[in-house]
């Protein structure tokens, strides 16, 4: 039997603990009234108020939004795409080049990959701006995608597919009615992971941006370096607050679909 | 046909063709230029450097490219002890913040194995989820707590441990912090992967055996999440030798690591060569450790 001893208990408290509480240390800094750490001036949404103001931040969102939408979506299809390769096309000419592609990526530091899109865009000579970041991190996020999406394609059961296809369903026809519906919460997933990766990255977006694309890690960095504002606090807390309600939407929808998809109700 | 056999229709080579093109395009062409642009020189024109392939010239043309190449960029590298000790100590924190997390991270996934299954579902949730909020945010929590009058100077000044305020921000401490509080999800996933496979059966008999708890855990347990110990090594040990924001933001100036250093090269300097040889040679530096793993996994596969 498993059995919870104190010490197992304890590490998992203080587990939680530290994965947490700076998490709610800053959301609880960010309704301070005072504009100094030290003191408490007691509660006060007098910071969010002040953001609601500050037009350039709120011009980055959007256009962080917009970048992160675009590239997920791109990035969705480009990743099922290759893990249906992956899978299953068995072994072609360059296979392993393929392979590479995907799976280097996922390690890449951020600052070469960035540093070679760079060079890339100015060695065709593209003028940098919103369109170079959606490359840069639709390329970043697609072999996510496709290690999430071949983790589902792997553990599915080969015999719909096959049924399908003896009564007389073309390769493509199959793919449409067979399988991407039960692939389905796993893209889902994807886009929710490049979504979250773009509208995350700071280093490749650096890099790969131009004038009139300031993403908001950019922007939030820029003001972070100077050093700890409460208008930051505020910032930090709202994309904490919105990102919690996005992934346990996601995480139960999942749930839905992964209940929906076992092979015993289909 | 029973078997879907790989058919080589237009399709199939759509579905193939398109993400092959992509990443071939965007990430093995830019990193042949990086290489190519590591071997040129630093110029002041656009692009800043020299020789630029030119088509038009034909065949001159590439013979002037070829020539114009060479490896002054590396030379360089060598002869600056300021990128050697960059790389030592981008290698060193790595190393040492993969064994922080290896001593923080095994006992927490192993706390969780010990849990009902419903539990276990949840407390994963509860790892992954801080991995979703915002890499900056993270920092930037931690840049709150350890500023000079911050929570946690507050806090040891009214517990009386100590006098005078430690200055935490600009140092390695608050490096080592933020690289474990960053990468704890990494390590934590792959462990449990391997420790929840674990065979109980194991366990028990070693148990009636008569062998202690802790002999068990020595003796079984830990030999056989060795894949789950590597794989978390690796998954966490790469990036951070890579790491900007992290040093960045809560470390001191006197020694940057190897992503800072590419960073400044770029754009403080418009060193664009050098930018490009310190990023070559620490692509190498990483491919290292990928092909001990490869070669590991490839023996455990053989043997069993």
């Amino acid at each position: 039997m498993r059995k919870m001893s104190p010490f197992n208990l304890a590490v998992l408290c203080a587990g939680i603990a530290f994965l947490y509480l700076p998490i709610v240390i800053l959301v609880i800094y960010s309704f301070n009234a005072s504009r100094l750490v030290a003191v408490w001036g007691g509660w006060s949404t007098r910071w969010y108020v002040e953001l609601a103001g500050d037009v350039p931040l709120l011009e980055s969102a959007f256009i962080s939004l917009r970048i992160g939408v675009v590239s997920a979506s791109a990035a969705t299809v480009l990743g099922t795409l290759a893990a249906v390769t992956l899978v299953r096309f068995g072994r072609f000419r360059g296979r392993l080049l393929f392979a590479a592609m995907i799976y280097a990526p996922l390690v890449m530091p951020e600052v070469i990959t960035g540093l070679s899109m760079l060079l890339l865009f100015v060695a065709i000579s593209i003028d940098r701006g919103f369109w170079t970041v959606v490359i840069a991190h639709t390329t970043m996020a697609m072999c996510f995608v496709a290690v999430i999406v071949q983790s589902r394609l792997a553990d599915f059961d080969m015999s719909l597919e096959e049924a399908a296809m003896d009564l007389g369903a073309s390769p493509a026809r199959t793919f449409l009615a067979v399988t991407l519906p039960l692939i389905l919460p796993a893209i889902a997933a994807g886009w929710m992971l490049a979504f979250a990766l773009s509208l995350d990255d700071l280093v490749i977006a650096s890099f790969t941006t131009g004038p009139g694309a300031t993403t908001l890690p950019i922007r939030i960095y820029s003001e972070v370096r100077l050093g700890v504002s409460p208008e930051m606090n505020a910032v930090c807390s709202i994309m904490i607050g919105v990102v919690g309600v996005a992934v346990i939407a996601a995480s139960l929808l999942t749930k839905l679909g992964a209940a929906r998809g076992t092979p015993a109700r289909v | 046909m029973s078997n879907p056999r790989p058919d080589r229709s237009f399709m199939a080579k759509l579905v193939v063709g398109f993400p092959y093109a992509w990443l071939a395009a965007f990430f093995l062409v830019p990193f042949l230029i990086v290489l190519k642009i590591s071997l040129s020189q630093t110029a002041i024109a656009q692009p800043p450097y020299t020789p630029v392939f030119d088509l038009a010239a034909g065949w001159q043309g590439v013979r002037h490219f070829f020539a114009g190449l060479s490896l002054d960029n590396y030379a360089f590298l060598g002869s600056d002890p300021l990128y050697f000790l960059s790389y030592v100590k981008s290698v060193e924190i790595a190393v040492f913040s993969t064994l922080l997390l290896l001593v923080i991270g095994y006992p927490i996934a192993y706390a969780i194995t010990r849990t009902p299954r419903r539990v276990q579902a949840v407390l994963v949730l509860l790892v992954i989820l801080p991995f979703w909020t915002s890499f900056l945010i993270r920092i930037y929590a931690w840049m709150n707590i350890l500023q000079h009058d911050g929570p946690l100077n507050q806090l040891l000044l009214a517990l009386d441990v100590v006098r005078e305020p430690p200055a935490w921000l600009s140092t390695n401490t608050a490096v080592y912090i933020g690289i474990v509080y960053s990468y704890l999800p990494f390590m934590v996933l792959p462990l449990y992967a391997t420790l929840e496979k674990l065979d109980e059966t194991l366990l028990e008999a070693a148990a009636d055996l008569g062998c202690p708890r802790w002999k068990t855990f020595w003796l079984v347990t830990v030999p056989l999440s060795a894949p789950g110990v590597l794989a978390g090594a690796l998954l966490c040990f790469i990036p951070i030798v890579g790491e900007f924001v992290i040093p960045d933001l809560l470390g001191g100036s006197r020694t940057a690591m190897i992503g800072q250093q590419i960073w400044t090269e770029f754009f403080a300097n418009k060193d664009w060569p050098t930018a490009s040889a310190v990023a070559v040679v620490l692509v190498c530096l990483l491919v290292t450790p990928i092909v001990v793993f490869e070669y590991q996994t490839m023996r455990g596969v053989e043997r069993s």
